[in-house]
């Protein structure tokens, strides 16, 4: 075994030795083991029309370290501008190159049982309660990405909401990377338990000091039986870090996931996102924007499952493509035997900014019941000529009304999105990667 | 400050290679409000889409000029600075801005870079206007056309219309699809402007709306000229005749229409 982890750069002896210094249990120095001569074995992911093989996945430092903090306005940076005067008192967790530095959750949580907190602190401190849905929702062995991100996971985050609790304020977390060539391969669990809710936000940022880095990003959300999870994001890693980015989840009976995804990366992206509709009566919605720009390229594949009856799907992709980016879109529904009076939608629109961009929106809908509906919409096109005269007629110059056009494109997730600060973040990324 | 005055002279336009507007003269200045009537297809949206300066139209021959400036050398944008308004028939829904992102930019476009609107002075501005349309406030946050009914997207031209205020606004059947209220706060905004700073041309098929705005002169029009004009008596007579009475007096054989 040890010959055959060696074509990958790293080596199973530091690995344990890491997994010793975060003073890890030994089930999951196990894992790590394993999950590293898997990573070896297992091909990369092969997603349609994109070609990943000369990405950089695997060459990056993944021992990176931040410095704790105590004042948020300390933060590394534009880490604090995230975070809104409510959301400061109430909870966050900060991680700076993988390491928490800084968090805080409101007391009256705590005493309900709530658990926020970093994925290593978890691992020491609720062992049983990680196991239980590591790797729950995605599979370790279902690529070498995964199971790379079982072998080098160093950060990661870990909400756990007990039964009937419902949490307010919103749950959010910052990611900020700036170590010179390094990974962050965060593992997030939310479980929400039956009967809870919770409204949960991340952001990714990241300092040009990174140079050639690497992101390898999963999370996974377990919704209990009526229990409603709010998921917002808004990643962006700068143009020379690879990104592959795994977010799922499994719902259970009445029970409902809505994903609001603003996918703001410079650099090449390969996404998968995936919801599970197990329980009956279960719903959700995906909502995801992106834009592409420079030379870069970016693969997104959203994928809805029904499996219980009478359980309701809404997707909407929507991407922007400048330059000469290519970005291809898979938006799948697929309604399993048995999933009767099931009810899946989803949308996609690719805007063409460029003649040298390429895009590409593919639907497609899997059904194997006869009970059902399903619809689907995909569309690549330009900038709507009339759209653009009516802006015109108004005095606005050409450039201005397509840029107000495309960020109105864009804006269905920006209002989703539960923190003042990271809603400007979005809008502010939006603006900045349009103009 | 001098009176604005748009010309149109010999305008010949064509959609697609068909000829539609033949020849139409007309001369309008500030504080005058003129209206253009005429059956179906007979060319007026075409006339105020060109001047707008819609893609799809081409200018054949013929000259617009705003206070002496060629309008059609200018771009739409440049048109609309340079202080020409169309209220569009079909007005586009935009999706994701807010009718007030909307309206300021295009102000603060108009204004330029340096000299841009307080955003309290246009949250003032735009909450007075739409009262005096009786528009309820949340329109403001609404995207621009996005789920408005026939008659929102109308009072919504005037609210620009009041917003903008340009030199010279053509109103391209602003009257189609409201119902008599609604008619009245439309009519209630363009008096608002009525001044010698302002000229309007008000494009319609009904008398309905003149008993509203008052034209100073009723132009007809028929196979994509102006035929006859006369006061706003051309107007009610109309109403009551029907096009076939005119068309017999002034010898005009059938209209040859075409698609709008």
């Amino acid at each position: 075994m040890a010959t055959e982890v060696q074509s990958l750069p790293f080596d199973a002896e530091a690995l344990t030795r890491f997994s010793e210094e975060r003073i890890e249990p030994k089930w999951f120095t196990d894992r790590r083991i394993q999950a590293l001569s898997l990573a070896e074995e297992l091909p990369l992911p092969n997603p349609e029309k994109t070609r990943i093989d000369s990405w950089n996945f695997t060459r990056f430092d993944y021992n990176a370290v931040g410095k704790p903090v105590h004042d948020p306005a300390k933060l590394p940076g534009n880490a604090g501008q995230l975070i809104g005067a409510e959301e400061k008192a109430g909870n966050v967790l900060v991680h700076h190159n993988g390491t928490p530095v800084f968090r805080s959750i409101r007391p009256d949580l705590e005493e309900k049982g709530v658990i926020f907190t970093d994925l290593a602190t978890a691992i020491r401190e609720h062992g049983d309660l990680v196991e239980k849905y590591y790797f729950k929702t995605t599979q370790l062995k279902k690529h070498k990405l995964t199971a790379l991100n079982a072998a080098l996971v160093n950060g990661g985050t870990f909400l756990y909401i007990p039964r009937n609790v419902a949490i307010e304020t919103p749950v959010q977390t910052v990611y900020y990377q700036d170590a010179p060539s390094s990974g962050l391969i965060a593992h997030t669990i939310i479980a929400a338990e039956p009967g809870s809710s919770v409204t949960y936000v991340e952001s990714f940022l990241s300092g040009s000091s990174v140079g050639e880095g690497v992101a390898n990003l999963i999370s996974e959300v377990r919704v209990g039986e009526n229990a409603h999870v709010k998921y917002g994001a808004v990643d962006n890693f700068s143009d020379k870090i690879v990104t592959y980015v795994n977010r799922t989840g499994s719902v259970a009976r009445d029970g409902s996931l809505e994903w609001a995804l603003g996918q703001m990366n410079d650099g090449n992206t390969l996404s998968e996102n995936a919801t599970d509709l197990q329980g009956d009566g279960s719903s959700a919605d995906t909502k995801a924007v992106s834009i592409g720009s420079g030379e870069q390229k970016q693969n997104f594949d959203n994928y809805i499952r029904h499996v219980g009856k009478g359980t309701i799907s809404r997707m909407l992709v929507r991407g922007a493509l400048k330059d000469a980016s290519n970005c291809i879109f898979n938006a799948r529904t697929k309604i399993e035997h048995g999933a009767s009076k099931a009810d899946g939608e989803q949308t996609q629109r690719v805007l063409m900014l460029s003649d040298q961009a390429r895009g590409d929106a593919n639907p497609i809908l899997l059904i194997d019941e006869y009970d059902v509906i399903a619809g689907h919409a995909a569309s690549v096109g330009r900038v709507d000529q009339d759209q653009l005269y009516y802006l015109m007629s108004r005095g606005i110059r050409k450039e201005t009304a397509e840029k107000l056009i495309v960020e109105g494109f864009l804006e269905p997730v920006v209002d989703l999105l539960p923190v003042a600060g990271v809603r400007n973040q979005l809008s502010g990324l939006i603006e900045r990667k349009v103009g | 400050m001098a009176i604005p005055e748009l010309r149109i002279k010999d305008l010949h336009v064509s959609v697609e290679d068909k000829n539609i507007v033949k020849g139409f003269d007309l001369d309008v200045k500030g504080g005058e409000i003129h209206a253009l009537m005429g059956p179906n297809g007979t060319g007026k949206s075409t006339v105020a889409s060109a001047i707008m300066g819609h893609p799809k139209y081409q200018v054949t021959s013929g000259s617009v000029t705003l206070d002496g400036k060629n309008l059609l050398d200018m771009t739409v944008d440049e048109r609309a600075r340079a202080g020409l308004f169309l209220a569009m028939q079909y007005p586009s829904e935009v999706s994701g801005v807010t009718n007030a992102d909307f309206l300021r930019t295009a102000i603060n476009g108009k204004r330029g870079e340096g000299n841009e609107i307080p955003l309290m002075k246009f949250i003032k501005l735009m909450d007075k206007k739409m009262d005096l349309l009786e528009m309820d406030h949340h329109f403001a946050e609404r995207y621009v056309n996005e789920g408005f009914s026939g008659g929102e997207k109308k009072r919504n031209e005037i609210l620009q219309l009041l917003m903008l205020q340009p030199k010279f606004a053509i109103l391209d059947e602003i009257d189609s699809g409201l119902d008599i209220d609604a008619l009245k706060w439309v009519a209630n905004g363009v008096n608002a402007m009525r001044s010698e700073n302002f000229g309007c041309l008000i494009i319609t098929h009904y008398q309905r709306l003149l008993n509203y705005i008052k034209p100073d002169k009723v132009h007809i029009m028929m196979n994509g000229r102006i035929v006859t004009t006369g006061g706003p008596e051309l107007a009610v007579r109309l109403e009551k005749e029907g096009y076939d009475g005119l068309r017999k007096e002034l010898g005009i054989k059938d209209d040859e229409t075409v698609e709008a």
